[in-house]
């Protein structure tokens, strides 16, 4: 124990004396957060659009209201003319242009129907949904509020997204973050830390003293599973108080899957550890073999549905992916372990199956 | 105290795929004694020493280290052996006492034991004022020497030392003996690989290997008589010159 103690010690004296180490450590979680957070947001917020109002009737009016009250929209210009509409939107940088036609109010009264133009700049097709959905649904809205029983038979669908009521880029992307930053940042740590006693002559020192090989793994991994709690820590308190991310489910059980993608990552860092020999090429190996499949084939960034099938079955093996999806049910949607427990599983068999090859491994190549 | 046999190596041998390494040597070595194993690069010393540290396990042969089979009983072993391998191997972003309550950490000495093991070998070393020094940036003479210092800290029965003067000044190596002279005084056996002719003269018995097989082993004024030599340089070039192994 005692020996354990003085190992244990003397790498977190390696961690915090190396600022690049430190700056990877705690810089690079709460970077990731604020980028993912802030920048790579899909949500619309003041977006800019333009109205043309041939109406200039209450209704019209009433709608033009409507749009400039919601966050999403922020009208900037009252065109005179359907031909100002193209230069506006080269000139301004306007996402739409809503056309009111000539006696809106009228048409609908004598017709039942009336037609509003929405012009959406189709270059970026994914904003270009998105806000046309908005502006839609703003419409829509105010209709029903108007005419609350239609004369005609009609079908109305009422969309709303639970868990996510406003559509938040970020209810994705923190989990996404977590296991990204928890994988990338053990994985690369240990298989580091490792491989620098290597290429140091200390490994052999080490392996000729009474400190067993396994001493050696396990002194290695506990102050890096230290290391990546408190990250998880930081990321968790960054979600809740910066990006306003409720925790819905039960923190024990976030934890310890967390816990377990931890250990996860030490067996790998563990790996690469073992069929590197230096530093360099342990960094390359880890960021190289892990930043990718991590951020493809976990699920934040690309719906795995979406992929080939062969890609889908890939998936499968990566075990953030697992994580990721546990950690959403948990987090967002507020599950308890009864709804996530086969996933739980799959994670566990892959800690376990990697911590015993690796440990294995490392055995092997001290014989 | 010269028939205490503290390292037996039987028919000792390891290959590497079709090329053996060391090609069953076998040598006892006494306790208190300072042995050195010389040779030219390639000869296989090295990796005899890993197979003597229980670095690298034999393709055939046996050793016995302190009473202990070396490939039998390898944590009882390494209690009893020090080491010091040929690249300088302590913690550089660690403070000169912080390496040494490492070593004696996992040693498993007890903290009153360092503590004075420490103040000892630091006066010694006259290192007392430099102790909350990072060892980065320490000059290689006293990297070295304080690096043999942690390889004996735990007292063990014999210490390998892999060509531990490689790289270092003439004045800093003769300290370095001292340093020797000072542990095999205190009964720890020596086993030392070096490239320097005049530090075999300062060893008690020495072996020569070449092509993985010991060619001599004597004290140095006996090989030189036997070769007929002058210095130590005569009798490795002598011995030498028919290898085949070019350095590596």
């Amino acid at each position: 124990m005692k020996q354990f103690l003085s190992f244990v010690r003397k790498e977190f004296y390696h961690v915090f004396r190396d600022r690049k180490t430190m700056l990877l450590l705690f810089g690079m979680p709460i970077a990731q957060i604020l980028l993912f957070g802030f920048a790579l947001t899909n949500e619309i917020k003041n977006t800019k659009i333009v109205v043309c109002d041939y109406a200039h009737d209450p209704m019209s009016e009433q709608v033009i209201a409507k749009l400039e009250a919601s966050k999403s929209f922020d009208v900037v210009k009252q065109l005179m003319s359907a031909t100002e509409i193209e230069a506006a939107f080269k000139a301004d940088n306007i996402k739409l242009a809503i056309v009111f036609p000539n006696q809106l109010y009228q048409e609908l009264n004598h017709n039942n129907k009336a037609t509003i133009q929405i012009i959406a700049d189709g270059s970026d097709p994914n904003t270009a949904t998105t806000v046309t959905n908005y502006a839609t649904s703003i419409i829509q809205s105010y209709m029903r509020d108007k005419f609350p029983q239609p004369d005609l038979l009609q079908i109305n669908t009422e969309v709303r997204m639970i868990y996510n009521p406003e559509l938040k880029g970020t209810t994705n992307f923190v989990p996404g973050v977590m296991a990204l930053v928890l994988m990338l940042i053990s994985v690369l740590m240990t298989s580091v830390s490792i491989v620098k006693e290597k290429e140091s002559g200390t490994m052999e020192v080490l392996l000729v003293s009474p400190f067993s090989a396994l001493m050696v793994v396990i002194s290695k991994a506990v102050p890096y599973l230290v290391l990546s709690f408190v990250n998880l820590i930081v990321i968790l308190l960054l979600s809740v108080f910066l990006l306003d991310l409720p925790i819905n489910g039960s923190l024990p059980l976030i934890v310890f899957e967390s816990l377990l993608l931890i250990i996860t990552a030490l067996s790998l860092g563990l790996m690469i550890s073992n069929i590197t020999n230096s530093q360099q090429e342990a960094m390359i190996v880890s960021l190289m073999g892990m930043l990718l499949p991590v951020m493809i084939f976990t699920g934040f960034m690309f719906p795995i549905e979406n992929m080939p099938k062969p890609l889908q079955v890939i998936s499968n093996i990566v075990p953030s992916k697992w994580y990721y999806t546990i950690i959403k049910a948990v987090m967002i949607k507020g599950v308890g372990f009864a709804s996530v427990w086969k996933e739980t599983l799959v994670l566990l068999g892959m800690t376990l199956f990697l911590l015993v090859i690796s440990i294995k491994k490392f055995k092997t190549r001290l014989g | 105290m010269k028939n205490e046999v503290v390292i037996k190596t039987e028919q000792l041998t390891k290959r590497f795929g079709d090329f053996i390494a060391t090609n069953a040597i076998s040598f006892e070595v006494y306790a208190g004694e300072i042995f050195g194993f010389l040779g030219a690069n390639g000869a296989g010393k090295t990796t005899a020493m890993r197979m003597l540290c229980g670095l690298s396990v034999p393709s055939s042969g046996a050793a016995t280290i302190a009473g202990c089979d070396v490939y039998k009983e390898p944590e009882r072993l390494k209690k009893s052996i020090g080491y010091m391998s040929q690249k300088f191997s302590l913690y550089e972003d660690l403070t000169v006492s912080e390496n040494l309550e490492f070593f004696g950490g996992i040693y498993g000495m007890s903290r009153n034991q360092i503590k004075a093991k420490a103040d000892r070998v630091l006066k010694q070393l006259g290192l007392d004022v430099d102790k909350d020094k990072l060892v980065g940036s320490l000059p290689l003479g006293w990297k070295q020497k304080l690096a043999f210092s942690v390889a004996v800290f735990h007292d063990p029965k014999i210490v390998f030392l892999d060509e531990p003067t490689g790289g270092v000044d003439p004045i800093t190596r003769r300290q370095f003996w001292d340093l020797i002279y000072e542990a095999a005084g205190r009964g720890i056996t020596v086993f030392v690989t070096t490239h320097y002719m005049d530090e075999a003269e300062y060893c008690n018995r020495i072996s020569m290997m070449v092509d993985g097989v010991i060619k001599a082993l004597d004290t140095p004024d006996n090989l030189k008589r036997q070769f007929n030599a002058s210095s130590m340089d005569e009798v490795f070039f002598e011995l030498a010159r028919g290898a085949k192994r070019s350095a590596d």
